[in-house]
């Protein structure tokens, strides 16, 4: 399975990261090297096999539904690159 | 007081309890050595000296009263993909630059509860994506041993890196570390040091910095097996903040070490005869097995046939876990921020920015292959093999008490040799990535070195939340191996 440049630019796009036509070029020889690689498993027929969705049978833990923490909106916000008192700053989405 | 930092963790906390020196000294000569060594190495990307003092300290102070944890005063190197409260945490990406988190992980909190003492942040490839430390925004960490008769740069494996040659390079007694796909086992094997990844879920994943959700596992890398089942007994523990740690009792590992394998039965599986394998990578495993043999375990073959799929269908889980668990990084709530001219370009020129090309080209396949119309093809259909790969287990496991394998096809390689080619890299994890994709216990322990002289490892794999006959039968091939040879020293300044 190779993918086109402008699969990629899609792809770039929903994934939010920005790219230059070179690096396009170049992700589109790799992506469709490691896709091309990855269709071994079309070898496998697992029509009746289950997914693997956890290592031990165990069932999901559930937590009560209950606040257990809060109260440290500084703490949230410290690290942010723009923040105004309790609020993290973007650019202006609504105008 | 070099020799200090020679000491095993074991030998140390006892020494310790003896008052034979303080945790302060202790601290001080890793500290020293950290300093000394890190412009070679590149293992610490923030030493915290302050920091350890303060702790050592505090140890010595409970020592005096004879009081202290199963760690207590022991100088420790943490990777970088823990969060440390109010230490820097970057998972060595340019993305989380400046990040210190107002919290602590589970694994670590569990170090400090029982008296471990921190010397700093160690290197590792980006998100914990290489296997080789060379995607580090820190840089590449280097080796400390090198090809006889050569001073070529060597990469330490990936992705904990930084832990493998902190630990061979004397710069710490033991450190943490974290394996989605290898990243604890095939350092090891690299460095000629012991490293352990636990049954997932045995070690709680809260405040890690997440890579591949259903793969990921903190363990420990040490210079002995002891070492490292003394580390994994204060890691582990049953996490509520980690819905997938698991609710099993702890048992002591330590006790486990030194039982012997009189009895047990040691799997050779045949798929593991690749092509291109190392002819001193076959013959150390022929070695391995005639050491445990020679200890009283039988030995017999067994069929893992999905072997060949696990890493394939490794590539199509990891980056789609690691597509979803790094859209998180936008430059809103913490890390770099890039400007743009919307909100949209704001997050597309942070995360080209933020990123390097390993962690986008990951991205990017994940995202691919969890985009609409092909979430059957690819995610689900890995998922299958997964219960393949893991069924394949089961049944071995139905006749033999643990699995040997080499850890890695091939000793230690050039910095730069493979960078240029990912899927050259990825062949890197052939023998360490099905387990994870099993989720089973996998430990590499140092076995012999290569005709270059450089560390060989062999691995063994044991039944879910079975670590303990992973220490049995690894102080067995410890003890028959001798004492692993140490790298010269070529890093400290002055040496």
């Amino acid at each position: 399975m190779s993918v086109d440049s402008a699969t990629v630019r899609r792809i770039a796009r929903l994934a939010r990261i920005a790219i230059t036509d070179e690096e396009a070029a170049r992700l589109e020889t790799e992506l469709s090297g490691i896709l091309d690689w990855v269709a071994q498993l079309d070898e496998l027929n697992t029509s009746n096999v289950e997914p693997m969705t956890r290592v031990e049978a165990m069932s999901m833990k559930k937590r009560k539904d209950e606040v257990t923490d809060g109260f440290c909106a500084d703490d949230i916000v410290k690290n942010a690159p723009e923040v105004d008192d309790h609020f993290f700053v973007v650019p202006k989405i609504v105008e | 007081m070099t020799d200090l930092t020679d000491l095993t963790i074991a030998d140390a906390r006892d020494a310790l309890r003896d008052k034979s020196f303080s945790a302060e000294e202790l601290a001080q000569a890793h500290l020293d050595a950290v300093d000394a060594a890190n412009a070679g190495i590149n293992a610490y990307v923030l030493p915290t000296p302050q920091r350890a003092l303060e702790m050592a300290k505090a140890s010595d102070a409970r020592l005096a009263k004879g009081e202290g944890g199963a760690l207590e005063g022991i100088p420790l190197g943490i990777k970088d993909l823990f969060c440390t409260r109010d230490v820097r945490t970057t998972a060595c990406s340019h993305i989380l630059d400046g990040f210190t988190p107002p919290y602590e992980s589970t694994v670590t909190a569990n170090l400090w509860g029982q008296g471990a003492v921190m010397l700093g942040k160690l290197n590792n490839d980006e998100f914990a994506m290489g296997s080789s430390n060379e995607t580090s925004y820190y840089g590449d960490v280097v080796n400390p041993w090198r090809r006889e008769g050569s001073d070529a740069k060597l990469v330490p494996g990936g992705s904990s890196g930084g832990s493998s040659a902190a630990v061979a390079a004397r710069l710490c007694l033991g450190a943490t570390a974290t394996d989605t796909g290898g990243s604890i086992r095939q350092p090891a094997a690299f460095t000629g040091t012991v490293g352990l990844k636990p049954t997932y879920g045995r070690c709680s994943r809260w405040g890690i910095v997440a890579f591949a959700s259903s793969l990921d596992q903190a363990g420990p890398i040490t210079r002995s097996v002891r070492d490292a089942a003394i580390m994994l007994n204060v890691m582990a523990s049953h996490d509520p903040k980690d819905t997938t740690s698991a609710d099993v009792p702890v048992p002591d590992f330590e006790a486990a070490v030194g039982k012997g394998v009189k009895g047990l039965t040691i799997g050779i599986p045949k798929e593991y005869r690749v092509e291109g394998m190392a002819p001193e990578v076959e013959a150390l495993w022929q070695q391995g097995i005639a050491w445990l043999k020679d200890a009283g375990a039988n030995i017999k073959e067994v069929s893992l046939p999905h072997t060949k799929y696990a890493l394939p269908s490794y590539y199509i889980v990891a980056p789609a876990e690691a597509s979803s668990n790094l859209a998180r990084y936008d430059g809103v709530r913490y890390g770099l921020r890039e400007t743009g001219s919307d909100v949209t370009s704001m997050y597309e020129n942070t995360r080209e920015a933020g990123f390097g090309a390993e962690v986008k080209r990951r991205i990017l396949i994940g995202t691919y292959v969890l985009s609409a119309g092909y979430y059957d093809a690819y995610y689900l259909k890995a998922q299958k093999v997964r219960t393949l790969i893991k069924r394949d287990f089961d049944q071995a496991f139905e006749g033999v008490d643990a699995i040997l394998t080499p850890t890695t096809p091939s000793p230690a390689f050039g910095v730069g040799e493979k960078s240029g080619d990912p899927l050259e890299m990825y062949l890197n994890d052939i023998f360490t990535v099905t387990v994870n994709m099993a989720g089973l216990p996998g430990v590499s322990i140092p076995a012999g070195l290569s005709s270059e002289g450089t560390p060989l490892g062999l691995q063994l794999i044991g039944r879910a939340f079975d670590e303990e006959t992973l220490f049995r039968a690894g102080q067995v091939i410890e003890d028959a191996a001798g004492p692993m040879a140490k790298p010269q020293d070529w890093w400290s300044k002055g040496a």
